[in-house]
């Protein structure tokens, strides 16, 4: 399979370029994606390409644009809306949760809705506490939507590929870091990554480290120092979904290593590693050697000050520190 | 808005005079606010008001001391016309702790109580119904205070927009609606993003009138703020006012400026509000040749002393992280954070102590 090293930004792109070729019924709408090629320039070049019908501008209106495009989903449409941030996500939470999500289910199976409602995530830009949230745990919460975390630009590209081929409403994550991100992409425009399955970013056999979003790329690093300083032989997953979620691969892992420790940038209480802990302890608990540590961003509003936001999202030395721990160094 | 062959006539001259001399302290405030970003004493996101100071002071002017003002992340120039000091400005974009919020909040989050800024708001059109809630405040506690609140043309498509003309008209709030249209909302243009871009109609069918001001004369916007703030205040009616204006500058400071032309930039920039208003000034004798360059003069020591303090402040120290999130007391017994950032688990308020 041939390759091209790409940025996630240009991954995810492609993607969007490739599935509005494939289906005329993809279109793409909101804040600044056109014209000024989007915020983050992950839709660069597409309104020259395909035009306004199908690269459509949009008011600063979040709730009614991702309402517009849960409408335009049931009648048969494939719309991908994109969100600036996952914080202004909360506008249109309404338009998600009681709508996208339920719709299906409430209304007896009659009626999809693929929609694909894409945002970045992500501290570490100064943004401060209206800007830099991480809140995937918020769309796990609700059950009706499928959430993807990707990591790589492959990953990016793929699940975003998938993502708009789906039937069921998706939260698509990106990660702010990520985008300027490279990897290795395969070029062949039938490329997908599946839903539902965790990747082993790096075989081990002493712990399992589960890291989401940004944090599977720290979680490996972490892996590099650990097995280098520490002769700790780490597991790294990368779930890459949370909904669906892979807990078979998890759950072998964890059995294999006996320890598990979760990374995440968003806030504890609640968090995707409170979840996944739980189910890993319901399932797995007579292989455990040790409690299931937990790396999470602090339990703060992001400040913006860099010395401090820097201490509110967690970077390598933390997850080597909370790996460590579990084996009482 | 007054007919541009009639201008409306000055204030007193030493009204007139602070309001040119404020407009320059905001122009090299913003200037050299983008350049200690190129330098990265600053970070995140960088909005600059360069171009809509007659917008800001105008409308800062209007007000009374004990009423509200309220604005977006484009706020550096409307706290330090309300009179917050211009170091704690500066020290709070290098994310410091002399900072007017200690660092916490940056360039998008200004905030001073003793000057009544009630702050800047990074989520679009998010400021509206907490504006409509300082109005409800006056109205309940029988105060004789009005609030003011900026927002952008970008922002009157949000649904708060709506929501709250509705409730600030049915509950005769006396709140002013200050729409600053700069003719985009970032990338896009006010014809793109919007059906009716007669901005000061679109409260209208909701019960709230609307006035037009030429957003870059302080003058004008004075005049009209001013008037609104007595339609707020003494009829308990709320206002839209639109102030047509332009931002000479990006959008923030990573914007290559593609959704328009150089030409548009260069025909606002011909009324730069603060040239304009200096003109007019020495024209009608109110400073004289040199006063300006005096006044500017003035303005960059104010702004050398910003930056000298700011980066004389420290950074909040490490252990400061998990201060504030509540306002403590006998109720918050218990852990009311979880510090879960490495080994183990601790609580957050702790740290350090
Ligand atoms: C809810 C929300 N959506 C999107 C943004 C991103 N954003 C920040 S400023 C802006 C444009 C706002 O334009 P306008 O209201 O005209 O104000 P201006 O920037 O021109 O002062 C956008 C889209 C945001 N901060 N909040
Ligand atoms: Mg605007």
């Amino acid at each position: 399979m041939s390759t091209t090293t790409k940025r996630t930004r240009e991954a995810l792109n492609d993607a969007l370029r490739e599935e509005m070729l494939r289906d005329e019924t993809v279109f793409l709408m909101g804040e600044d994606i056109g014209v000024f090629n989007g915020a983050f320039k992950v839709t660069n070049g597409l309104l020259k390409e395909f035009g306004e019908q199908r690269v459509r501008d949009t008011p600063i209106s979040e709730n009614t644009i991702v309402g517009m495009g849960v409408g335009a989903a049931m009648t048969g449409l494939r719309p991908v809306v994109e969100l600036m941030t996952i914080n202004f996500s909360l506008l249109a939470m309404d338009q998600i949760v009681n709508h996208a999500a339920s719709i299906h289910y409430m209304f007896g199976g009659q009626v999809k809705v693929p929609l694909v409602v894409r945002m970045p995530q992500g501290a570490g830009h100064q943004l401060g506490p209206t800007h830099s949230h991480s809140w995937e745990a918020l769309y796990l919460h609700a059950p009706g939507l499928l959430v993807a975390v990707p990591s790589t630009p492959a990953d990016a590209k793929g699940l975003l590929k998938s993502a708009i081929r789906d039937d069921n409403p998706v939260i698509f994550i990106e990660h702010e870091y990520l985008y300027g991100q490279r990897g290795e992409v395969p070029d062949d425009p039938d490329f997908t990554v599946d839903f539902g399955k965790a990747a082993i970013r790096r075989e081990g056999t002493d712990v399992t480290i589960v890291g989401i979003s940004r944090m599977a790329v720290t979680a490996a690093r972490a892996a590099e120092t650990l097995h280098s300083e520490h002769g700790i032989s780490a597991e790294v997953i990368d779930p890459r979904t949370l909904r669906p979620l892979d807990l078979d691969t998890i759950l072998d892992s964890v059995r294999k290593t006996n320890r598990c420790v979760i990374v995440e940038e968003g806030w504890p209480h609640g968090g995707v590693g409170a979840n996944l802990a739980a189910l890993i302890q319901e399932q797995a608990f007579d292989w455990l050697d040790a409690p299931i540590g937990r790396v999470t961003g602090a339990d703060v509003p992001m400040p913006y000050s860099k010395p401090l936001e820097q201490i509110a999202f967690p970077h390598e030395p933390q997850v080597v520190e909370a790996v460590r721990a579990l084996f009482g160094e | 808005m007054a007919d541009p062959a009639q201008p409306r006539s000055l204030p007193d001259p030493v009204a007139a005079r602070e309001w040119l001399q404020t407009m320059i302290l905001i122009r090299r405030f913003e200037e050299r606010a983008g350049e200690m970003y190129a330098k990265a004493k600053v970070g995140g996101f960088l909005h600059l008001a360069i171009g809509e100071e007659a917008a800001i002071v105008g409308c800062a002017r209007a007000l009374r001391e004990d009423d509200y003002l309220i604005s977006t992340y484009r706020s550096h120039g409307h706290t330090i016309a309300r009179g917050s000091d211009p170091n704690a400005v500066m020290a709070e974009l290098f994310g410091r702790e002399g900072g007017l919020c200690r660092g916490r909040g940056g360039s998008m989050h200004m905030f001073d109580l003793e000057h009544r800024f009630m702050g800047g708001y990074g989520i679009v059109g998010g400021n509206l119904p907490i504006a409509a809630g300082f109005g409800l405040a006056s109205d309940y506690l029988g105060t004789q205070d009005a609030t003011l609140c900026t927002f952008g043309d970008g922002a009157i498509n949000q649904g708060t927009f709506g929501e709250t003309m509705n409730l600030a008209a049915l509950w005769k709030l006396p709140v002013v609606f200050l729409v600053t249209n700069n003719q985009f909302g970032m990338g896009t243009a006010l014809e793109r993003h919007s059906a009716n871009t007669d901005l000061q109609e679109r409260g209208q069918s909701f019960g709230v009138p609307g006035m037009r001001c030429d957003g870059m004369d302080v003058v004008d916007t004075y005049e009209v703020c001013k008037e609104a703030l007595a339609i707020a205040r003494d009829e308990r009616q709320p206002v839209l006012v639109e102030a047509v204006t332009y931002r000479f500058r990006g959008h923030s400071m990573a914007d290559p400026e593609e959704y328009r032309t150089k030409e548009q930039v260069a025909e606002w920039r011909e009324r730069d509000p603060i040239v304009t208003f200096a003109d007019r000034l020495k024209a009608e004798g109110v400073i004289k040749d040199g006063d300006d360059e005096q006044m500017d003069a003035d303005a960059v020591a104010t702004v050398d002393a910003a930056v000298a303090f700011a980066d004389a402040s420290p950074f909040p120290a490490p252990e400061s992280l998990y201060d504030d999130i509540y306002v403590l007391g006998d109720q918050l017994q218990g852990w009311y954070s979880v510090d879960e950032r490495g080994a183990g688990v601790s609580r957050g308020e702790h740290l350090g102590k």
